[in-house]
């Protein structure tokens, strides 16, 4: 018998804190799983458990997750740490994994606050040891109370790469340089979104974030070229300038950042239909007022749904909540509108300035679509040129991937995805709509045979397998 | 080359490849190879290039490593223990 | 516009190997294969060439089985000369590992009865006590008491097979054309018209390979393909050291050095989502016949729908009505590719199935059907 939950909630992070508590709050049964020992995702990634000293180093929009946190923590969630989701089907059934054991659990409703991942940053030399995402030196920061001394160079464009400067140079650590990819002419389409963004909650932080920045550490700003150099190792990293100059700096670590995309594999896996967003440049799920999918029961809350930051996932996470809870509980509908107002509200007001994000760090061509030897596929090392070459005559990536085994690797396309699809496009001359997405299936987080093995057996599998 | 903060001392010793290494609790195997100065963690299974730790968030599954006998895992994913055995193939 | 010797329907294995096979006979061919989401055997296969367990109630499909597996070394490398691609064929003999005393015994009374039926190949099986069998494979578990040995079995990079099979035809002058699902099929004037992605192709001939699609296509030529869909899963290692020389009915190593485990029977339409429960069942009797799988990390898992007739035999067909039009479906389309290519295309070639096929038309359906 698979374990049940009324609400099961995938992900501690903003989103799926808000939603679980929430939901808990009007006496659902609810399970919040997500893969961390501790709850925060990886925006409040180790808020309990941090080594800084609160109010410190990290900024006051991290220590503000302590709230989110503490909230769930008084809720009646049951909570699922270092729990791995790692299959979900259309009837709501989800695999779990923990301490190496695989349980099955089955909900009434799912909301899937999986957050987001880096975008790939398909560079010369991006699989070198020794370069990274800045997201990844954000969690070895908060986490590990580790900052970058020597030798490190900071390289991409969006918020992330100004907050993590910032918070680097606040923990007395070091930036030889911080090569700012965002596109000049980003500009001219962000301009009509400027009058939103200047009275948005972002605007002034971002403005002093990047004057302190740019007071501490050498910026070099409109890079249009970029590429890591070693044998075994990063050596160097090395860059173009938009007139034409060039650069090079010897380094043992590059730090990596153009923006976030949606996490998307379980909800793919499940079936959940997404769409290509030509402005954020990625696949998003088709998704109604709160939340739900076209997969019945099946809501994604957070930036799963769609990059909108931390503030926002709390309040689609409390509307996806609103939605189950009305489903499940329909005496509860009067008390939930002042409760889904409140959020409507507060969603309008996070929202506000995020088109402008949007239009201004939207990633130019050159660092999204590779060419030649540059790896596209890190996993298989399938190299661009190499897509280009077969893509005229595969259906779409599905069929690249069985050609090229792009995508066949243990990051099941979490890396390579968006630039194949972006590959395919631009060799056809059509819209990355056009091409589609590889088909995920489960699992989408390890699993080693053993422990799928020792899931309990049912008469339906048993019977499909057993050929005497 | 990143560097703890002196606040954030290490409290527990892990071995890899055989020789102990510092870290600290609650911070995840690939960190505390990293604050040890180590960047490359395997080799790649299709051309035996060398590599590390690129997203350190669980996505990209390139800082696998053997902790405690078992092959192929997430090094960013898996909180050090005291005493915990890591092979790498740097 | 687009005229060409023969349309293929179906860009899958069974499509891509007789469009080879007639690209090689210096045929223009033009190769037509739906989307990328396409209902596609040939990405869920387990890549094996088989035929130790094939031809029970049909020997002439024993025989025809075995002649593919005695053809796929000619046959791979000629894929190879022609599309630069190694097709990766590895025909060391195969195995069907044995979990008890009672799996062993079963086995070998089918594989008896099989073998014994007059027509059958000579030498196409022997039955493999565990001892002789540890020497081979060291690391089977101790549930496995032994094991069906078949000479001829084998297996090949089936993801390369079907690249090289689309890349070769392109080669020798042949067009494969994505996204051309079939909207329209005609029969005038002794010639075919087919309307796919908004364009009328001419064709001399015509060979109905579309799998599944084969069912709403062939009435339109005189034909006919009462296929349904059979679901089948398959887990996939993360690569690792190389532990097995020999393909198994349920696992093999492939040459990257990952892991397949398969398979499941279900009848499930046409859902092709991975379900836990087979797989499950999968990995359980995976780790039973090899311990050491236990460790592995899983890459993916796939399901695919597997073509079935109603007595699991291909039907291979040629029209009384619309001369020059083809059928041709199975659910072994690496077994036979081999078939396929040397055999089946020059008869098409010809214009004329060889009457060794005969047994195949669909008409046999008919016979059960008035009995």
């Amino acid at each position: 018998m698979s374990e049940t939950a009324e609400l099961a909630v995938v992900g501690a992070g903003p989103a799926g804190l808000a939603a679980a508590a929430l939901a808990a709050g009007f006496g659902l049964d609810v399970a919040l799983i997500d893969e961390q020992p501790g709850p925060g995702g990886q925006i409040y990634r180790g808020i309990e458990t941090s080594p800084h000293a609160p109010g410190t180093v990290l900024g006051e929009d991290y220590w503000y997750g302590a709230r989110p946190v503490r909230a769930f923590r008084r809720s009646r969630v049951r909570y699922l740490p270092s729990t791995a989701a790692w299959s979900l089907d259309r009837e709501r059934e989800l695999g779990l994994l923990h301490a190496g054991q695989a349980r099955t659990l089955a909900a009434k409703r799912v909301i899937l606050a999986t957050g987001a991942i880096e975008r790939p940053i398909p560079i010369p030399g991006w699989s070198l040891p020794g370069v990274m995402t800045a997201g990844g030196a954000q969690i070895l920061l908060k986490t590990a109370g580790m900052v970058p001394h020597s030798g490190t160079v900071l390289a991409g464009s969006g918020p992330l790469l100004w907050l993590l400067a910032w918070q680097i140079g606040r923990a007395g650590g070091k930036l030889d340089a911080i090569l700012d990819t965002t596109p000049k002419s980003n500009w001219r389409r962000a301009w009509p979104h400027l009058p939103a963004f200047a009275v948005s909650p972002y605007a002034l932080k971002g403005l002093r974030l990047r004057l302190a920045v740019g007071r501490r550490f050498r910026v070099v700003s409109g890079v249009v070229a970029l590429a890591a150099e070693g044998q075994e190792r990063i050596e160097a990293v090395r860059w173009q300038g938009a007139d034409g100059s060039e650069g090079r700096l010897a380094v043992d670590t590059l730090l990596l950042h153009q923006g976030v995309v949606p996490e998307t594999n379980l909800a793919m896996a499940a079936g959940v239909p997404h769409r290509w967003e030509e402005t954020r440049l990625c696949f998003e799920p088709v998704l109604d007022a709160y939340g739900d999918t076209e997969v019945p029961g099946i809501a994604i809350a957070g930036d799963g749904g769609g990059i909108l930051g931390a503030w926002a996932a709390e309040e689609t996470g409390r509307l996806a909540a609103v939605a189950a809870i009305r489903a499940l509980r329909p005496d509860a509908a009067e008390a939930l509108r002042p409760v889904e107002a409140r959020a409507r509200r507060a969603l309008a007001h996070v929202e506000r300035g995020r088109a402008f994000l949007d239009a201004l760090f939207r990633p130019a061509e050159r660092f999204r679509i590779p060419e030649g030897e540059t790896l596209a596929c890190r996993c298989e090392e399938i190299a661009a040129g190499r897509v280009i070459e077969a893509a005229s005559m595969a259906t779409g990536p599905n069929q690249l991937k069985a050609y090229l085994r792009c995508g066949m690797g243990p990051c099941q396309g979490r890396m390579c995805g968006l630039t194949v699809t972006e590959l395919m496009a631009k060799a056809r001359g059509v819209s990355p709509a056009a091409v589609g997405h590889y088909r995920i299936r489960p699992p989408v987080k390890p699993l080693t045979v053993a422990e799928l093995a020792g899931l309990p057996p049912d008469p339906v599998g048993e019977g499909a397998v057993n050929r005497d | 080359m990143f560097r703890r903060q002196p606040e954030t001392a290490a409290t527990l010793s892990i071995l890899v490849d055989g020789k102990p290494i510092p870290a600290r609790a609650g911070e995840s195997v690939a960190a505390a190879l990293l604050a040890a100065g180590l960047s490359a963690f395997r080799r790649s299974p299709v051309s035996g290039v060398p590599r590390g730790p690129y997203c350190l968030m669980g996505a990209c599954y390139d800082c696998l490593v053997t902790i405690d006998g078992q092959p192929g895992r997430q090094a960013c994913q898996v909180p050090v223990a005291s005493g915990m055995r890591i092979e790498t193939k740097p | 516009m687009g005229d060409c010797d023969v349309a293929v329907i179906g860009g899958g294995l069974v499509g891509g190997a007789v469009a080879f096979g007639l690209a090689r006979l210096g045929r223009r061919v033009a190769l037509l294969d739906e989307g990328d989401l396409a209902y596609r055997a040939a990405r869920g296969n387990f890549a094996l060439i088989w035929a130790q367990s094939k031809g029970l109630g049909l020997p002439e499909y024993g025989a025809w089985t075995a002649r593919s597996a005695a053809a796929w070394p000619a046959f791979a490398a000629a894929l190879h000369e022609v599309s630069g691609i190694d097709p990766g064929l590895h025909q060391p003999g195969g195995f069907h590992l044995l979990l008890g005393e009672g799996e062993y015994l079963r086995r070998g009374e089918l594989l008896a009865r099989l073998h014994n039926q007059p027509g059958m190949p000579e030498g196409g099986y022997r039955m493999v006590g565990r001892e002789e069998l540890a020497k081979l494979l060291p690391d089977i578990g101790p549930d496995v008491v032994g094991a069906s040995y078949g000479p001829r079995d084998g297996q090949c990079n089936s993801l390369r097979l079907f690249r090289a099979l689309h890349l070769a035809l392109g080669r020798l002058g042949g067009a494969y054309l994505p996204a051309h699902g079939v909207q329209a099929l005609r029969f005038r004037g002794g010639s075919f018209e087919i309307e796919a992605s908004g364009r009328t192709i001419g064709a001399g001939q015509v060979v109905l390979a579309a799998g599944l699609g084969n069912a709403k296509l062939a009435p339109l030529v005189g034909l006919e393909a009462p296929v349904r869909p059979q679901r089948g899963q398959i887990v996939v290692t993360r690569r690792t050291a190389r532990f097995l020389d020999h393909p198994t009915t349920t696992i093999r190593q492939t040459d990257e050095g990952g892991v397949m485990l398969g398979d499941s029977v279900e009848e499930a339409g046409f859902d092709n989502a991975v379900t836990l429960g087979p797989i499950s069942a999968i990995a359980r009797r995976a780790v039973r016949i090899f311990p050491r799988l236990g460790a592995l990390p899983i890459a993916r898992s796939w399901a695919a729908l597997r073509v079935m007739s109603p007595d699991g035999f291909p039907i291979y067909q040629q029209s009384a009505t619309c001369p020059g039009a083809f059928l041709a479906t199975c659910h072994s389309g690496v077994t036979l590719a081999a078939a396929h290519a040397l055999h089946l295309a020059p008869a098409i070639a010809a214009g004329r199935l060889p009457p060794e096929l005969a047994v195949f038309g669909a008409e046999r359906f008919h016979v059960s059907a008035a009995a």
